[in-house]
């Protein structure tokens, strides 16, 4: 009989689809696993609704779950329980050695342009925070794209939200 | 909000986000292609979240509508492409009054409404910024003035009338008598006919 843990544990090793540095556990997208006979429910907040990744994760964690020997029931919830406050420690150190800057912490009130503008953002690659935002969009919806005077580089960054 | 109003909500979402990623490839320059495509991308995933609240199929309410049947406003029917500083003026009253209705669903009593207005507004803050930056570069360009005055009256009408003051605030805009929702646009049965394309050419029940 399948565990919360093992679970929890199989989810962990799911890359995420497009920062495959990233498990799915580090992105705080899964917000509960039940474990009921066979059965195993797992609640999954997504992250930036447009995202295609987002039916990548939830096939991901169905077929998972199945080669555990347990009955998947993976439910989408569409509330605002996801931000990128979610994301671990252990995942936001992954995303920078990768080259991505993680989140700064949501503040009260929401992200601001004159944030993204004159709020320190360090650069993954050398560590300077002599940077500069050059688009609040980028690849994919998770992310803005940032230049380092210090490495004379572009960067991406994780948008807060 | 009844299912109407939202479904409104979601066909703005879903038609605008078809005519931003018009400038996929051919924006006057490479960052705001990358721009409105991602904005474009947003917007679509948000008429699919209100589109699931309101349906167990957000495709057949996305795409198996007969045109007549969707409650987009003209506002976002309107093809603009190639004319930039129309396009701008649109996301600038497009954004400033999405916030408000955006904001008047996060009061709502129902929680799944409410929980996903929230969720919303989280992703629209950018589009807001990215609007509100070029609104401040174009502030002086006659077009863009032009396009303003053009547009407002849609833009007023996508609200309850109780909310047409707040956008005129947001805007610091003189107001003007709104057109309402409820007649399309002339371009729009040819959007349609694109954007139902290739749903139409299979049959019913074909698994993606």
């Amino acid at each position: 009989m399948v565990t919360t843990e093992q679970v929890w544990a199989a989810l962990d090793e799911i890359e995420d689809p497009e920062i495959p540095v990233i498990s799915l556990v580090d992105l705080g997208v899964i917000r509960d696993v039940a474990v009921d006979a066979g059965r195993v429910r797992v609640e999954f907040t997504p992250t930036f609704m447009g995202c295609p990744a987002l039916e990548v994760m939830r096939d991901r964690m169905a077929e998972r779950i199945a080669e555990l020997g347990a009955e998947p029931q993976i439910d989408v919830i569409l509330d605002d329980s996801w931000s990128t406050d979610r994301i671990t420690p252990a995942g936001r150190e992954k995303l920078r050695q990768a080259g991505f800057a993680p989140p700064s912490p949501r503040q009260a009130g929401g992200p601001q342009l004159v944030q993204l503008q004159t709020g320190i953002s360090r650069c993954p690659y050398c560590g300077s925070t002599d940077t500069r935002l050059e688009n609040i969009f980028g690849p994919t919806p998770c992310r803005s794209l940032r230049y380092c005077s210090g490495c004379s580089q572009p960067y991406e960054h994780f948008k807060t939200i | 909000m009844n299912e109407q109003e939202l479904l409104s909500i979601a066909d703005d979402e879903l038609v605008l986000g078809w005519r931003d990623s018009e400038w996929t490839g051919i924006a006057p320059v490479l960052e705001e292609d990358v721009a409105l495509s991602s904005i474009a991308q947003n917007e679509i995933g948000h008429a699919r979240a209100l589109y699931t609240l309101i349906a167990k199929d957000p495709d057949a309410l996305a795409l198996d509508r007969r045109p007549e049947e969707y409650r987009s406003s003209a506002l976002v029917e309107l093809r603009f492409v190639p004319d930039w500083a129309r396009t701008i003026a649109r996301r600038y009253l497009y954004e400033h009054a999405d916030a408000i209705r955006i904001g008047r669903l996060a009061e709502s009593d129902d929680k799944a409404v409410a929980g996903l207005a929230a969720k919303i507004q989280r992703e629209e803050a950018y589009h807001l910024m990215h609007a509100d930056m070029w609104a401040e570069r174009l502030r002086d360009e006659p077009r863009f003035r032009a396009a303003l005055d053009e547009l407002l009256p849609y833009a007023l009408g996508l609200l309850e009338a109780a909310d047409r003051p707040a956008l005129l605030a947001a805007t610091g805009l003189e107001n003007v008598a709104p057109i309402e929702r409820g007649r399309h646009d002339d371009s729009w049965p040819q959007l349609w006919e694109e954007m139902t394309m290739v749903r139409r050419s299979e049959p019913a029940g074909v698994a993606w």
